[in-house]
């Protein structure tokens, strides 16, 4: 049957008579030879490509090792071998993995949303002795490839654990959330956000005596969720999917987080494809979910990454 | 008494925004000032006097050597085939992800049904990480058993070593991480797409301008933004290359695929050699400014950012 489409309702030109000595619009759209658009016969096979690697990693992880070492090889499994997925959480601890994943991932967004918000706020907003110097040499700071300062932060981490609390040290996932607590890039974005919140409503609750904190917390951070949330997004997966610093700072399997305790598993299981399989569809559930479900907010994090900055 | 009160209170508020409001600034600042200036900051100037030192990061003893660890990077075998491969790597990863991203973002740039979920589709590489992708790679190249020889010999081309080849694991890592790095680059370029103005369009095919010329003389133009920040983005991250490198060939097969921080990373944690390896990185961090630097200069030239 041909149905006309609400999108096409919504492209199509709306005719006005200044124009009526134009051309009509391109026929194509009313002379359907197909009940839907032609894209679609694009569409589907380009984006069926993008997602292979991950199909044959779902498909992979459902078939017996027999099925696997088979080729040209197995397309589908005769029957779903869903034991793959017991027998790989059995085989090393992912609970800890996730737990400290999780973990890792929960501070470091809170103490993101909270540091950037405060500094965000204040070079946005307040006047104060050597503000400009302190936010060009802050920002500085985003120039710096990880490679150069991953060295020292891995001495001055050790020096806290030594020190301080061995729980910040290395080898324990607070050595993973101490360095990235707070980011350059975090206070330049909010910054640059909280300037675009009208000054008048401060102004107001300002001369009715609410502190510069208050009119942060009840009026500013309010009005910039949308902002907070895009932060959030980009903390989470820089954060959740973090490899090489772990790798530098954790040996012991319990303080392992996800991309890392994946790898470990790697190592082990080197040609068990099913099994590791199994254990990289259970690794990427979590973030693939969070990633469907906040996509707006992912897509606006990379867009602001660098087009507004 | 009601006359007093609105000259008074600017006077109020203007000694609120004034007087005082330095120790309220310092005190909102301060907790990212000690954390960024101690993980952050702090760590920039310990590495560059860690790369006149010769360190093993466990021995507290570090003695000075001068110039000696650069002095060394210049004769260095392995550091030099790390760059050339750094260096082929970057000049076909980012133009590769830029037209991968670019062909995937003009195909999605269209309103039809079900677009959010192809959409979705080609966005979510971006969730995947590196560690996965490097896992699925392997197993997708696999010399063996591996789902792309069986495509390979299903159009009559021979099965390929793929990683485990000295002359093509290096190519697979481009493919891999171009893969990787798709839902990144479609974002960007559909962004800048949607916000190629219709009218413009509209106007040139009235003028009867084909769809090739209007792509070339409006659309290319107006995505210049986007592929300087692509261009500048991939590149670091390119120069950076290290997560996919570990979970497939881990530098191999014989060396073939260790890129400059590879190298620092085996060279600092594996070698414990953290003087050399800083020495590593603070070249490394001067090449990334002055290729930074170049492409702004290149492209204040050659993009309209209006």
């Amino acid at each position: 049957m041909t149905k006309l489409q609400l999108s096409d309702v919504a492209a199509a030109p709306v005719p006005t008579l200044a124009h009526s000595d134009a051309p009509p619009a391109p026929p194509a759209r009313r002379r359907r030879w197909l009940p839907f658009s032609p894209w679609h016969l694009v569409l589907i096979p380009l984006t069926f490509l993008l997602i292979v690697p991950l199909l044959w990693m779902l498909v992979t992880s459902l078939e017996t090792e027999g099925e696997a070492n088979r080729f040209p090889p197995v397309l589908l499994p005769e029957r779903p071998r869903f034991e793959n997925y017991s027998e790989a959480w059995a085989a090393a601890p992912f609970g800890h993995f996730f737990l400290n994943s999780a973990l890792v991932t929960l501070v470091v967004l809170l103490s993101n949303l909270v540091v950037c918000s405060l500094a965000g706020y204040a070079f946005a907003r307040i006047r104060f002795l050597g503000r400009g110097a302190l936010f060009v040499t802050l920002m500085a700071t985003l120039m710096v490839p990880f490679q150069v300062t991953m060295i020292p932060v891995f001495l001055i981490v050790k020096w806290f654990g030594d020190n301080v609390w061995a729980g910040l040290g290395i080898d324990h996932i607070g050595a993973l959330m101490l360095p990235n607590l707070a980011t350059a890039f975090g206070i330049f974005f909010l910054r640059q956000f909280f300037q675009t919140v009208p000054v008048e409503l401060e102004e107001a609750a300002r001369v009715d005596g609410t502190s510069r904190l208050g009119v942060l917390f009840k009026i500013v951070l309010p009005l910039s969720l949308p902002a907070l949330s895009t932060l959030a997004a980009l903390t989470v997966l820089t954060s959740w999917n973090d490899f090489l610093w772990p790798l530098i700072v954790i040996t012991s399997h319990d303080q392992m987080t996800i991309p890392l305790g994946l790898s470990y598993f790697q190592g082990a299981h080197r040609v068990k494809w099913p099994l590791l399989m199994a254990a990289n569809v259970m690794s990427l559930l979590p973030m693939l979910l969070v990633f469907v479900g906040a996509q707006r907010y992912f897509v606006q994090s990379v867009a602001s990454t660098g087009l507004k900055g | 008494m009601p006359e007093d009160a609105p000259a008074r209170r600017p006077f109020v508020v203007l000694r609120g925004l004034g007087r005082g409001e330095s120790v309220t600034g310092w005190a909102l600042v301060s907790p990212a000032v000690v954390l960024i200036g101690v993980f952050g900051l702090l760590p920039v100037l310990m590495s560059l006097q860690l790369s006149f030192q010769k360190s093993d990061l466990l021995t507290p003893e570090t003695p000075w050597v001068g110039l000696e660890n650069y002095r060394k990077l210049a004769d260095d075998p392995v550091f030099v085939e790390a760059i050339k491969h750094t260096i082929i790597y970057t000049a076909l990863f980012v133009p590769g992800t830029m037209l991968v991203g670019l062909f995937v973002a003009a195909a999605l740039n269209r309103s039809v049904r079900f677009i959010s979920v192809y959409r979705t589709a080609a966005y979510i590489t971006m969730a995947v990480s590196t560690i996965s992708q490097g896992i699925i790679f392997l197993w997708l190249t696999d010399r063996d058993y591996g789902l792309v020889n069986a495509a390979l010999n299903a159009v009559g081309a021979p099965s390929q070593p793929f990683l485990a080849s000295p002359s093509q694991a290096l190519y697979v890592i481009v493919a891999m991480t171009i893969w990787g790095w798709t839902g990144f680059s479609v974002i960007v370029y559909l962004a800048a797409l949607q916000g190629v103005p219709a009218e413009l369009h509209e106007a040139a095919a009235i003028d009867g301008a084909s769809a090739a010329t209007r792509f070339r003389t409006i659309t290319v133009p107006l995505l210049g933004p986007a592929n300087l920040f692509l261009v500048v983005w991939l590149t670091i991250n390119a120069l950076q290359l290290f997560d996919e490198v570990y979970a497939t060939t881990r530098g191999g097969p014989l060396r073939a695929t260790t890129v400059i921080v590879y190298y620092l990373w085996d060279r600092a944690f594996v070698q414990f050699d953290a003087g050399y390896a800083a020495a590593m990185a603070y070249a490394l961090f001067v090449v990334i400014l002055v290729i930074t630097a170049v492409q702004f200069r290149l492209a204040r030239k050659h993009v309209h950012t209006s």
